[in-house]
């Protein structure tokens, strides 16, 4: 593979993120878009990525569901200050969040695996066998 | 209660500097805290995805400028279906008015979540005046 330029990669992969914002492939289901966390799913081989940012968000406050096809991703954000401190800026919001996404693939519920790295959490949801394209040989 | 409240989704701010960058690609605004002790003022910036060794921070004329850079080719072989927010590096700088000791500064990152803790130079500091 030639190497790519990495400044070019950065705003493909931004015009590439900008082509799919909030496009159809979620909107089946009550639960929609645009609760909290923001996130992003891509496909990557046969299975899915789902990637939401959840800086400052413990592991341990962070809860993740798999049923079916539905994913829930709930948790508490926690935002505290020292009790001397006087604020000078406030921009940071604490709260609790519970969201629930349902894809419209079928996944293999047992083999989801989750990962929360530098406040990114990631979710690796094969895609169960049976749903998966079948190349049919043409004759 | 804060704690209480439900989270609502922000769009990121992007970055809109005096100088153009010489590079394409957006560059987004961290969100901030600031606070002030008596002895120091402490900065907290949410930068998700920034690793600990892509920070860079540097303090000249007061002014405190924090970069953070994220490592982009973890989406290589990543295909968007459907996408809600949009990536890149983070910027911001501030104007410091107190006085900082340099030397001191220390930063800490986890989670994604930056702090910096800038000791106030000595004579910034306040100072109890007895009345006689």
């Amino acid at each position: 593979m030639a190497l790519m330029d990495p400044f070019d990669a950065l705003s493909s992969l931004q015009q590439a993120l900008d082509a799919f914002r909030a496009s159809d492939w979620l909107a089946a289901g009550p639960s929609g878009g645009g609760g909290y966390p923001p996130l992003n799913v891509f496909r990557k081989g046969d299975d899915f990525v789902i990637v939401a940012e959840v800086p400052g968000i413990k592991k341990s406050d962070l809860e993740v569901q798999v049923k079916g096809n539905s994913i829930r991703l709930a948790g508490t954000k926690s935002v505290t200050y020292p009790d001397k401190a006087s604020l000078h800026r406030r921009e940071r919001l604490g709260g609790r969040f519970d969201r629930a996404v349902t894809l419209p693939v079928e996944i293999d519920a047992n083999g989801v695996k989750a990962e929360c790295r530098d406040g990114v959490l990631a979710l690796f949801l094969p895609r169960a066998e049976r749903d998966k394209p079948k190349s049919i040989p043409v004759a | 209660m804060a704690e209480k409240q439900e989270l609502a989704v922000r769009d990121k701010k992007e970055l809109v500097s005096k100088e153009e960058k010489t590079v394409p690609g957006r560059h987004y605004v961290p969100y901030a805290d600031i606070y002030e002790t008596d002895d120091a003022l402490t900065v907290v910036m949410e930068m998700p995805g920034v690793e600990k060794k892509d920070i860079s921070v540097a303090l000249e004329n007061d002014v405190l400028r924090v970069e953070g850079r994220i490592d982009f080719t973890k989406y290589e072989g990543m295909e968007p279906v459907y996408t809600e927010y949009n990536v890149g590096h983070y910027a911001r700088s501030f104007a410091l008015s107190s006085k900082i000791d340099q030397d001191k500064i220390s930063a800490q990152i986890a989670d994604g979540v930056l702090t910096l803790t800038l000791p106030k130079a000595k004579q910034a500091q306040p100072r109890r005046i007895a009345i006689g």
